[in-house]
C-alpha cells in the first residue's frame, strides 16, 4: 500500500466529478425529434455516461500511478481496460467498447513511454542506430516520394484510397505553400484560404465563360493569386504577431463574402458548376468525347475506366506539390529565401544588414499566395463544382495546423502532418461524428509528445557530440 | 579637419513626447576611430540608431560624405556603406554561423564572398571552427565576434558598433577591442563606437565624445579624455575598466 494512493484516489474522484458535471448534459441527455405534434423529447444515456466516468476514474488513476513511477500497476490497469473493451460484455453502443479500449491503450503507452524513450535514445547511440538515423533523415523524403509515385499501381488503389491520396496531396501542397509565409518568413497568415479561393474562381470563371483550358489558366490563376497576396501584403506590412493574424483573418473573410455576394460574377452561394476537368494533351477524361475532342482512352487505345481520371488527377497534384517543394527548397538557398528566414528571426537585425523588409515580406506573401492559386485552380478542376462553402475559415485553420504540427519550416513534417490530420479523419469516417475525436486526440498527442512539431525545425547539420542527452537550449542574445 | 565622412549637426530625437537628444553635433573623419561614451540613458544608443534612420531625427541633419541621409530608410543607409553591429548582438540564433555571415553579405558582390569569408575566419578563428553551429548556441563572446564578422561581410566604409563589450568577460572584452583596432588599421574601415566601457573605448579611439542627458558634454582626443578629471570621476572610477 503506497502512502500516495489516497491522494491519487481523491484526485481521480475529483476528475470524475468534473467530468460528470460536464458530461451529464453532453452525453447524459440527447434531444430526439419525435414527430411534429410533440416536438422534441429526451433520450437518456446514463449507462454511457456511467461507463465513461468509470473509464475516466481508472484512466486518471493510472496516469497518476504512471507519473509517480508506479508503472507496473498502471500497465496492469491499462491492460484490464483493453480486455474490458475487447470483451463481449454488453454495452449500449459499439463506440463505448472503442472508448474503453482506447483509454487502456493510451494508458499503457503513457506507462511505458519513459522506457520507450530511453530505449530509443539508447538505440540511437549504437552504431547501427546512428546509421539508421542518418538513412532516415536523408532518405525518408525519397522513400515517401517513391511510395507516392507507385501508389496508383498498388492493389490498394481503389476509388476511396485514390480520392484520399488526392485530398492529402492537395493539403500537402497548401501546407508547403503556407510554409513559405508562416514557416520561413514567420508571418502568421490566418486567411490563406482566400488565395485558394481566388485560384479556384479564376479557373472556374475562365473555363466556363471563356472556354480556356486548365493548363492555360493554371499560370494565370497563380499570378492573380500572387497579386492578391501583394494586395494583402501592403496594408499588413507594419503589423506583427497577433495584429497581423487578425488582419489576415479579416482578409480571408472579405474574399469569401465578396464571392458570396457578387452574384453577377460568381453566382453567389449557388456556386459554379460543370467546370471542365484537366485534359491530357487536349484529350478529355470521359466515356464519350464532346464534339471536336478526343477521349484519353481513344487516344491511348485502352478501354475506358473511371479510375483513369482519378489517377491522372493524382499525378497532377503530385506534380504541383513537388514543384512547390522544389521551388521552396531552391528559394531557401537564394538570398531572398535566406532573407525570409532571417526576417523571422530578427527584423531589426535584417534592417541593419540592408534588407528591405517591405519587399521581403511582399515576396513571401506573393509566392505563398501563388501556390495557393495553383492549388485552388486544381481544386476547381477536380471538383467540377465550387461554391463559397469550400473556402471557410476552417480550411485556413486546418492548413495552418498542418504547418504548425509538422514543425514550422520543415517540408517533410508538413507531409506527415497532412497524412495524420487529413488522412486520419477520412479513415475514421466509419466512426461518424466521433472521427473528430480521433482528430482531436491526434492533435493532443502531437502537442504532448512533439511540442515543437513532428519534425522540430532546423536541426544543426553538424553535432559536436553524436547524441546530446538533452537538447541544447538557445543561449540568450543579450 | 577635412570634410568629415559622417557629420551629425544639431540632431534632436524624440520618443513620442520625450526628447532623448538635444541638438547633438558630432564628426567622424575617414579612417578614424571615434567613440561615444556616457552613462546609462544618456542617449548613446539613440544617437547610433538615429544615424541608422530608426528613429528618425526630428530636427538637425546627418550627412554621409556630404549626402543627406537624415530621412532615408535604414536599409537605404546601409546600402551606402554603413554597417551596424547592433546592441545585444542580434545574430540570427537558429541560423548557422555560415548562414549568419551569408546574411551579412546580402548587399555585397557575390564574387567577393569566399574571400571575405576567409578574412572573417582569419580574424576570428573561433567562428571558422564553429562554421556550421547554430548562432544561438555560441557563447556571448563568440556571438559578438559573429555580429562583427557579419557586419564586415558587407564591406562597409563606416562601421557602427553599439556596446560590443556588453555582458562579456574582461578577457573577451580585450579580444573584441583588439579586433576592432585591427579592423580600423588593417581594413581601413572608419569606426564609430558607442561604449559604456569608457576605459577600453578611450584607449582605442582617436577621438571621443562624452554624452550626458542627450547633449555632448565633452569632446577631445581619446588620451586627453582618459586623463580628464571629470571623465575619470564620472566614468572610470565606477569600476568599469
Amino acid at each position: 500500500m503506497d502512502p500516495r494512493l489516497p491522494r491519487m484516489l481523491k484526485d481521480a474522484a475529483l476528475t470524475v466529478l468534473v467530468a460528470a458535471a460536464l458530461g451529464i448534459f453532453i452525453v447524459g441527455f440527447r434531444t430526439v425529434d419525435v414527430g411534429s405534434r410533440t416536438g422534441l423529447s429526451f433520450d437518456y444515456h446514463f449507462v454511457d455516461l456511467g461507463v465513461a466516468l468509470i473509464v475516466i476514474f481508472f484512466g486518471r488513476l493510472g496516469l497518476s500511478l504512471a507519473a509517480t513511477g508506479l508503472r507496473w500497476p498502471a500497465i496492469a490497469l491499462g491492460i484490464a481496460m483493453i480486455a474490458a473493451g475487447a470483451s463481449p460484455m454488453k454495452l449500449p453502443s459499439g463506440f463505448l467498447h472503442w472508448f474503453v479500449t482506447l483509454g487502456g491503450v493510451l494508458l499503457v503507452i503513457r506507462a511505458i513511454w519513459p522506457w520507450a524513450d530511453q530505449a530509443i535514445v539508447a538505440a540511437a547511440r549504437t552504431p547501427t542506430g546512428r546509421v539508421i538515423d542518418q538513412i532516415g533523415t536523408r532518405w525518408l523524403g525519397w522513400l515517401l516520394l517513391g511510395l507516392a509515385i507507385v501508389m496508383p499501381f498498388t492493389p490498394f488503389a481503389d476509388q476511396k484510397t485514390m480520392d484520399l491520396g488526392v485530398l492529402i496531396l492537395t493539403y500537402v501542397m497548401l501546407g508547403w505553400g503556407l510554409n513559405i509565409v508562416v514557416g520561413l518568413a514567420g508571418l502568421l497568415d490566418l486567411g490563406y484560404v482566400a488565395f485558394y479561393a481566388v485560384g479556384a474562381y479564376t479557373y472556374a470563371l475562365l473555363s466556363t465563360q471563356h472556354g480556356l483550358g486548365f493548363w492555360v489558366v493554371l499560370p494565370l490563376a497563380g499570378m492573380l493569386a500572387a497579386s492578391f497576396g501583394v494586395l494583402l501584403g501592403f496594408p499588413v506590412l507594419r503589423l506583427r504577431g497577433d495584429y497581423l493574424a487578425i488582419v489576415t483573418l479579416g482578409f480571408g473573410e472579405i474574399i469569401r463574402l465578396v464571392i458570396l455576394n457578387w452574384f453577377d460574377l460568381t453566382n453567389g452561394p449557388a456556386g459554379i458548376g460543370s467546370i471542365p476537368g484537366p485534359t491530357l494533351f487536349g484529350a478529355v477524361f470521359a466515356e464519350t468525347a464532346p464534339p471536336g475532342k478526343q477521349t484519353v482512352s481513344e487516344m491511348l487505345g485502352i478501354p475506358f475506366h473511371g479510375i483513369h481520371r482519378l489517377i491522372f488527377l493524382y499525378y497532377i497534384i503530385l506534380l504541383l506539390a513537388l514543384i512547390t517543394n522544389i521551388f521552396t527548397q531552391r528559394m531557401r538557398r537564394l538570398p531572398v529565401g535566406r532573407a525570409w528566414e532571417a526576417l523571422r528571426e530578427d527584423e531589426t537585425a535584417c534592417k541593419a544588414l540592408g534588407i528591405n523588409p517591405t519587399n521581403t515580406k511582399l515576396t513571401a506573401f506573393a509566392v505563398g499566395a501563388m501556390f495557393a492559386g495553383f492549388a485552388g485552380s486544381y481544386f476547381a478542376a477536380k471538383q467540377r463544382f465550387i461554391s463559397p462553402e469550400s473556402f471557410t475559415f476552417i480550411e485556413s485553420a486546418i492548413i495552418l495546423a498542418i504547418v504548425v504540427l509538422g514543425g514550422m519550416g520543415s517540408q517533410i513534417g508538413v507531409v506527415l502532418a497532412a497524412v495524420l490530420l487529413i488522412g486520419l479523419p477520412e479513415w475514421f469516417r466509419d466512426l461518424g461524428n466521433y472521427r473528430m475525436l480521433a482528430f482531436g486526440i491526434a492533435m493532443v498527442l502531437i502537442m504532448v509528445f512533439r511540442p515543437r512539431g513532428l519534425i522540430g525545425h532546423r536541426e544543426p547539420s553538424i553535432r559536436l557530440h553524436p547524441v546530446a542527452p538533452h537538447p541544447v537550449k538557445s543561449g540568450g542574445s543579450g | 579637419m577635412a570634410e568629415p565622412m559622417l557629420a551629425v549637426r544639431g540632431v534632436a530625437t524624440f520618443y513620442g513626447a520625450i526628447q532623448a537628444l538635444h541638438g547633438v553635433d558630432l564628426d567622424v573623419a575617414k579612417g578614424e576611430i571615434v567613440t561615444l561614451i556616457g552613462a546609462n540613458g544618456a542617449g548613446k544608443s539613440t544617437l547610433l540608431m538615429t544615424i541608422c534612420g530608426n528613429p528618425r531625427a526630428r530636427a538637425g541633419a546627418i550627412t554621409l560624405d556630404g549626402e543627406d541621409i537624415t530621412n532615408l530608410a535604414t536599409h537605404e543607409i546601409v546600402r551606402r556603406g554603413v554597417a551596424q553591429v547592433p546592441e545585444g548582438r542580434r545574430i540570427f540564433p537558429r541560423m548557422s554561423v555560415f548562414e549568419n555571415l551569408q546574411m551579412g553579405a546580402t548587399l555585397a558582390d557575390p564574387a567577393h564572398f569566399q574571400h571575405d569569408l576567409e578574412r572573417v575566419f582569419a580574424m576570428f578563428p573561433r567562428l571558422g571552427e564553429r562554421r556550421d553551429q547554430r548562432g544561438g548556441t555560441l557563447s556571448g563572446g563568440e556571438q559578438q565576434m559573429l555580429a562583427i564578422g557579419r557586419a564586415l561581410m558587407s564591406r562597409p566604409r563606416l562601421l557602427l558598433l553599439d556596446e560590443p563589450s556588453l555582458g562579456l568577460a574582461p578577457l573577451i572584452v580585450r579580444q573584441i577591442f583588439e579586433a576592432i583596432g585591427r579592423i580600423a588599421r588593417e581594413e581601413g574601415v572608419t569606426i564609430f563606437l558607442v561604449e559604456q566601457n569608457a576605459f577600453h573605448a578611450l584607449r582605442l579611439a582617436d577621438r571621443g565624445y562624452v554624452l550626458a542627458n542627450g547633449r555632448v558634454r565633452l569632446s577631445g582626443a581619446g588620451r586627453e579624455l582618459l586623463a580628464n578629471a571629470e571623465v575619470r570621476a564620472a566614468y572610470l572610477e565606477g569600476g568599469h575598466g
